[in-house]
């Protein structure tokens, strides 16, 4: 039998190959940029790093944990960095999330600067608190059918210092057909005076992958990795109404929030807790609001259930808790207060919260908010 | 049969009368969407003579070595693609570490070369019209300088039109392609003076 129709692979195969070899070798020889020295805050910190790589990624490697969303894709544009050394001008990719404010004073998205030279950087001093921690499950809570409690308690370092609103990222380790890690951002919904031990809620995402492995793989006893504290939503002023506005999980940043207030006595402000969920079995910490209520008067919480044909016994608000919002700040918020509003929830309920605040004039610099994505 | 042309002539109807841009229409997609800038345009012509030079010289030796050789004709797409495609990544990688400006004006638009028409067109000219070694050289730069100066002018054009009142209907890319027709046909002047195939 002929074999002459192996040729032809056999060439274009051979063609290929010689060419992979001299592009790695191009790549071993061209793509080594040695040692480099990146100077954090005039000399305050100075690290050696291996150069080619990400800036992003190579401060990661020495713990430090710029902000990131999407890993580096610049998708998200929150790792942003003040580059002082000049590493030529702004990329087009990081053009559509720098202002000209932002490019003047040489503000970088870290994901897309190479580490090729020395670098002089300037890094908020709060990001140096960021950093890895190494965590244990202590419990794990159902609390609504797709809704869990999870507690971890921090084993290296064994302490944390954050600001209630805050979140942290959890570091899902590879698991069945996911063969990368996986990063998924969580808000704390304990309060800063708990210190070693932190809670979560997490949703079921049907699909998800930190949620699937949460779910399903996650026991008591486990070991957890995360980052953390990161995120700058937290609570502004000091007289001013404090209207709170939640979905499902979005409870988590606002429950941590206003237990930190309770804690340290900071109860003078009128506050609303309009909490949404979706059917009577969804609703959670229903208890633990109206406790909350008793200990703190000018506290309401106001769980608002949109569909209630399950349970005839629902003496509370119906409805989205957009309604809510509308009917108490209609009839029963005094109007004269200045008022700040906290939102977390989904993108829907956020844009429909922000419409209702605008309408019944509340300042758009007053509505502070995050959204899942 | 190579073709009775000299070198000096099949340059210059490479950078005029037959301009790979102008009257091939190659390589358009990249001449359109980085021709907003002159400095970018500048640099991706450059890449594209650097490019177009290296690449028809390997693909005339991989054509008259390999693929003739093995009697394997019918891969040549396939083989010259593999050429163009390791070479401009070899040349993005060199570039980054040579020179860290053109790289930063360039970085992203480089693997626009890869996919660009006019460098495998010109590496199958050359096969085709049966060229020698000299002459794909020279063929391989001169179609290189004419879609660099082709790009250039249509930056330098666009500048212009920028800052200039155009119908709202033809702002962007129909002017563009409006300016490009001009530009074919003034190019076609040419073609008295010299004609090669």
């Amino acid at each position: 039998m002929s074999l002459s129709f192996l040729v032809a692979p056999f060439v274009v195969g051979a063609i290929s190959a010689v060419m992979a070899v001299i592009i790695s070798f191009i790549d071993m020889l061209v793509n080594n940029y040695g040692e480099v020295k990146l100077s954090i805050n005039s000399g305050k910190r100075v690290i050696t790093v291996k150069g080619g790589s990400s800036l992003l990624s190579s401060l990661a490697r020495q713990n430090i944990f710029l902000p990131s969303a999407c890993g580096g894709r610049a998708t998200c544009g929150v790792c942003k960095i003040k580059v002082k050394s000049d590493v030529g001008p702004h990329l087009p990719t990081e053009l559509p999330f720098l202002t000209k404010e932002e490019m003047r004073d040489k503000i970088r998205l870290s994901c897309q600067i190479k580490v090729k030279t020395n670098l002089e950087l300037e890094i908020p001093q709060e990001l140096f608190a960021i950093q890895k921690y190494s965590t244990a499950v202590t419990s794990i809570r159902n609390l609504t059918p797709d809704m869990r409690e999870i507690k971890l308690s921090l084993k290296d370092p064994e302490q944390i210092d954050f600001k209630a609103g805050q979140y942290a990222q959890f570091i899902i380790p590879p698991y069945g057909k996911i063969k990368q890690e996986t990063q998924r951002a969580y808000s704390i919904a304990s309060g800063p005076g708990q210190n070693s031990e932190l809670e979560f809620i997490v949703r079921l995402v049907p699909g998800g992958i930190a949620t699937t492995y949460i779910f399903t793989l996650l026991k008591e006893g486990d070991t957890l990795d995360l980052v953390a504290p990161l995120g700058d939503f937290r609570l502004h002023g000091t007289n001013e109404d404090m209207l709170c506005i939640a979905g499902g999980s979005g409870m988590a940043p606002i429950k941590s929030i206003l237990f930190d207030m309770s804690e340290n006595k900071i109860t003078r402000r009128n506050v609303y807790y309009f909490f949404g969920v979706a059917t009577p079995k969804d609703l959670f910490y229903q208890k633990m609001f109206e406790d909350l209520e008793k200990k703190w008067p000018s506290f309401h919480f106001i769980p608002a259930i949109a569909d209630v044909s399950t349970d005839s016994t629902w003496k509370g608000e119906t409805g989205l808790v957009t309604a809510a919002l509308e009917n108490y700040l209609t009839a029963k918020i005094p109007k004269q207060n200045p008022k700040q509003a906290y939102l977390c929830g989904s993108p829907g309920m956020i844009n429909a919260s922000i419409k209702v605040l605008t309408s019944y004039n509340v300042n758009q610099a007053d509505i502070y908010y995050d959204k899942f994505s | 049969m190579t073709p009775e042309i000299s070198p000096i002539i099949l340059l210059l109807a490479s950078i005029f009368t037959s301009n790979i841009l102008l009257a091939n229409f190659l390589g358009m997609c990249s001449f359109i969407s980085i021709s907003k800038d002159l400095k970018a345009a500048n640099g991706l012509g450059l890449a594209v003579i650097v490019v177009m030079t290296i690449t028809s010289v390997i693909n005339y030796a991989v054509y008259h070595y390999i693929i003739v050789f093995f009697e394997i004709e019918y891969l040549r797409f396939i083989v010259f693609i593999i050429v163009i495609a390791a070479v401009v990544q070899m040349l993005e990688m060199l570039i980054e570490r040579i020179s860290p400006a053109l790289y930063m004006g360039l970085g992203i638009f480089l693997p626009l070369i890869t996919v660009n028409c006019a460098i495998l067109g010109v590496s199958l000219f050359i096969q085709i019209r049966d060229y020698s070694l000299v002459q794909a050289v020279v063929y391989g730069f001169g179609s290189g300088v004419g879609w660099w100066l082709a790009i250039l002018a249509l930056a330098a054009i666009r500048k212009k039109v920028d800052t200039s009142p155009v119908p709202a209907g033809l702002k962007g890319p129909g002017i563009t392609l409006i300016i490009i027709g001009l530009m074919a046909m003034a190019f076609m002047g040419f073609s008295g003076m010299l004609n090669v195939q």
